[in-house]
C-alpha cells in the first residue's frame, strides 16, 4: 500500500494532487521557490470549489530535504521538466514516478535521470490558482493513467495509483495502453490551445461552430482532422474523438457555467508572457507528422504563430497584450 | 482642377497634403469623419512629417455636403468603410473620375456601383496620424493607378493623375492593366500583415524568425496560386518584395497590429478574405490564408465576447 507521495511542482495540477491526497497519505511537495515551500508549511494547502478542504503537508525547494516517498508525481510545466528531473537524478530508486505533463515525450525526459519505472498519465481535470496555497478545483474531470512500455511498469502500480487518488476524492482511470487517450489529448489540446493562444479567446463555443464557410470551427476541426491523420499514420486508435471532444468541452462550459469558459494553459501563459507548452504540443505533433510523412499544413502555421508570439516577449518587437 | 480625397487618416492625408503643394493648380478637399482631425486641418493646414516634410492648404470636411463638386476622388478610407464612404460622396463625382488606394481587392466594385468612372489603384507609402492635423510618412514608395476594367475611367484621365500626383511629390505610374501591380501588393499585405498582428512582431522582426517567415512564403505560394488562376501578371515576387520590405521599413508596425493593439476591427476580410473569395471563384484552395481569417476573426471576437470569469 502506497504510503508516501512525492509532488514535484505545485502549479495548478500539483497543488490540487498534493490537496486531495494530503487527506489520505503522507505528501511531500518539491517547489521552485523557497517562500512557496515555507507558506505551506505554515498554512496547509486549501482546496475550494468542487471540494472543500485543507490538507497538511511537508514542502521544501531542496531536493536534498525531501523524505522518502514511493510514488513521486511530476506536476511540472512540460518547460520544466528536464530541470525537475535532474534534481531527483539518483533519488528516490525504489520509487515509481508518473508523469502528467501536456505534450509528448515527458516520460523519455524522465528515464533520461533514473531508473524508476514510470507511469504515463493525461489529466483533464483543471483549476484555478488563487495564491501559494489556495487552488480552487474546476473541472472534476478524470486523469488516465497507464504503464510506460519502455520501463515495463507493472500494470498493478497504475491500479494502485489509482484507487489511492479516487480514494482522495480525484476521478482516476487506469488503462492498460494510455497511448491512445495520451494522442486523444494531444491532438485535442494542440487545436485548442494554439488557437486559444493566438485568438486570445478562452474554449468558447466559437471554436466548435461550423454554419459559415469562415467559422473558427472550420479551422479547429482541420486542425485535429491532420492530428487524427498523424495518429494513424503512427498506429495508434484513439481512445476519444477529438472533435467530440471540443463539441463536449463547449456545450459543458456554456450550458452548466453560462458565464464560464475554460482558459487553455497556453493562453494563460501568453497574456503572462511566459513561453508557452507549443513545442511539447503542436510542436510534437508537427515532429511526428514530419516523421511519418503526413502533411499538417495548418497545425505548422499554427506552430509558427505561436512561436512568433513568444518572440514577441523576448526580442524588442511589440507585444500584444490579449 | 478639384479633387477630393475620401478618408483623411493616414494614407489620405499623404495624398492631400502632397497634392496641395501643386499651389494655383489643384483645390484639394478632404472629407473625414474624425472632427478633430478636420478641424485642425483647417486651421493649421495638414502637416507631414517622417519621410515627407509637406505643410498643405487642405479644406477639410466632416460633412460632404459643404464640398463642391471635383475632377477627381481618392479614397482612402479603410476597406470596410469603402461602401459607406462611398454613398457619402458619390454626389461630388458625377463629372468626375474616383480612384481607390486603398488596401485589397473589393473597393473598386464598391465604388463602380456608385460612380462612372472609376481607377484602379495601389500605394506603397504609409504612415500613421501622430495628432489631429499631424501624420507621419513611415514609408515612401510608388503608386500605380489604372482603368478599372468594368467600369473604367479613360487612360488620359489616369494619365493626367498619374502626372500631378508625381508632381506633387507621389511617384505615380498609370498603367493600362493596373491588376498586377494590385494584386502584388494584395499578396504582400496578405502574407505580411495579420502576421504582425497575431505575433506582436514588426515586419522586420517577423522576417528574421525562419518559422514566421515560411510560413509568410507559404501565404505568398497561395496568393501566387490565386493570381496565376485568373490570369494576372504580377510585376514582382512578392516574397522578394517581404525581404526588401524587411530592410527599408524593418521596424515598421503593419497597419493590421497597430489596429489589433488598438482593438479596431481590420481590413482582414479585404486582404485575406479577398484572396479565399477569388481563389474559390477561380477553384484554387487557400488553406492558409483562411485560416488566417478565422484567427484574426477570433481576435475580434475576444475584445467582445470575452466572457466573464468566475
Amino acid at each position: 500500500m502506497t504510503k508516501r507521495v512525492a509532488i514535484i511542482g505545485a502549479g495548478t495540477i500539483g497543488s490540487l494532487l498534493a490537496g486531495h491526497l494530503g487527506t489520505v497519505c503522507e505528501v511531500s511537495v518539491l517547489t521552485r521557490r523557497a517562500e512557496h515551500a515555507a507558506l505551506l508549511n505554515e498554512h496547509g494547502l486549501r482546496v475550494s470549489g468542487k471540494h472543500e478542504l485543507t490538507a497538511q503537508l511537508f514542502a521544501t525547494a531542496d531536493a536534498a530535504e525531501l523524505p522518502e516517498f514511493d510514488v513521486g508525481i511530476f506536476a511540472c510545466k512540460a518547460l520544466d521538466l528536464e530541470a525537475s528531473a535532474s534534481r531527483l537524478a539518483g533519488r528516490a530508486p525504489g520509487a515509481t514516478m508518473m508523469t502528467v505533463q501536456n505534450g509528448l515525450g515527458a516520460e523519455d525526459v524522465l528515464a533520461r535521470h533514473g531508473e524508476w519505472p514510470i507511469i504515463s498519465a493525461v489529466t483533464f481535470m483543471s483549476g484555478i490558482r488563487h495564491s501559494d496555497c489556495h487552488v480552487e478545483y474546476e473541472l472534476d474531470t478524470a486523469t488516465w493513467m497507464g504503464p510506460w512500455a519502455r520501463t515495463a511498469t507493472p500494470y498493478a502500480s497504475v491500479l494502485e495509483l489509482a484507487a489511492l487518488l479516487i480514494s482522495s476524492g480525484l476521478e482516476a482511470e487506469p488503462m492498460r495502453d494510455l497511448l491512445p487517450a495520451q494522442w486523444s489529448k494531444l491532438i485535442f489540446n494542440s487545436a485548442i490551445n494554439s488557437v486559444a493562444a493566438v485568438t486570445g479567446l478562452p474554449h468558447v463555443a466559437l471554436f466548435a461552430r461550423e454554419e459559415r464557410c469562415d467559422d473558427l470551427g472550420h479551422l479547429v476541426h482541420g486542425l485535429i482532422d491532420e492530428g487524427v491523420a498523424v495518429a494513424t499514420a503512427a498506429g495508434v486508435a484513439l481512445h476519444d474523438d477529438p472533435w467530440a471532444m471540443n463539441v463536449l468541452a463547449v456545450a459543458r462550459g456554456e450550458t452548466a457555467h453560462s458565464d464560464y469558459a475554460h482558459r487553455p494553459s497556453m493562453l494563460e501563459d501568453v497574456e503572462a508572457h511566459r513561453l508557452t507548452e507549443v513545442d511539447f504540443i503542436t510542436g510534437a505533433l508537427v515532429r511526428e507528422g514530419a516523421r511519418l510523412g503526413i502533411p499538417v499544413p495548418l497545425s505548422t502555421a499554427m506552430y509558427r504563430l505561436v512561436r512568433g508570439r513568444e518572440a514577441s516577449w523576448s526580442l524588442p518587437g511589440v507585444a500584444v497584450s490579449a | 482642377m478639384r479633387i477630393c480625397v475620401v478618408g483623411c487618416g493616414a494614407v489620405g492625408s499623404l495624398f492631400a497634403a502632397h497634392l496641395a503643394t501643386l499651389e494655383g493648380e489643384v483645390d484639394v478637399w478632404a472629407y473625414d469623419v474624425v472632427a478633430a482631425h478636420v478641424e485642425a486641418i483647417n486651421a493649421n493646414g495638414l502637416r507631414l512629417t517622417g519621410r515627407a516634410d509637406v505643410l498643405g492648404a487642405v479644406n477639410a470636411r466632416t460633412d460632404p455636403r459643404e464640398i463642391p463638386p471635383c475632377d477627381y476622388g481618392i479614397v482612402a478610407t479603410k476597406a470596410m468603410f469603402t461602401a459607406d464612404a462611398i454613398a457619402q460622396t458619390a454626389h461630388l463625382f458625377a463629372d468626375g473620375a474616383v480612384c481607390s488606394v486603398q488596401n485589397g481587392v473589393g473597393n473598386e466594385e464598391l465604388i463602380a456601383a456608385r460612380v462612372e468612372r472609376v481607377i484602379r489603384g495601389t500605394t506603397f507609402p504609409a504612415g500613421h496620424v501622430t495628432a489631429p492635423g499631424v501624420v507621419e510618412m513611415d514609408t515612401a514608395g510608388e503608386t500605380w493607378i489604372g482603368p478599372f476594367e468594368p467600369r473604367p475611367a479613360g487612360m488620359a484621365e489616369v494619365e493626367r493623375l498619374a502626372d500631378l500626383l508625381t508632381r506633387g511629390g507621389m511617384p505615380t505610374k498609370a498603367l493600362p492593366d493596373a491588376r498586377g501591380a494590385q494584386w502584388t501588393k494584395l499578396i504582400f499585405n496578405a502574407a505580411s500583415n495579420p502576421l504582425g498582428a497575431l505575433t506582436g512582431l514588426t515586419h522586420g522582426r517577423l522576417c528574421e524568425l525562419p518559422d514566421a517567415r515560411r510560413l509568410i512564403s507559404g501565404l505568398v505560394a497561395e496568393g501566387v496560386a490565386v493570381a496565376g488562376a485568373l490570369g494576372i501578371t504580377l510585376d514582382s515576387d512578392p516574397d522578394q518584395l517581404i525581404d526588401h520590405a524587411a530592410k527599408v521599413a524593418y521596424d515598421h508596425r503593419a497597419s493590421m497590429l497597430q489596429d489589433v493593439i488598438a482593438r479596431r476591427p481590420t481590413e482582414i476580410e479585404a486582404l485575406n478574405g479577398g484572396v479565399v473569395r477569388f481563389g474559390r471563384e477561380c477553384g484554387v484552395p487557400t488553406p492558409l490564408h483562411e485560416a488566417i481569417v478565422a484567427l484574426i476573426e477570433g481576435v475580434e471576437r475576444s475584445w467582445t465576447s470575452q466572457p466573464q470569469m468566475t
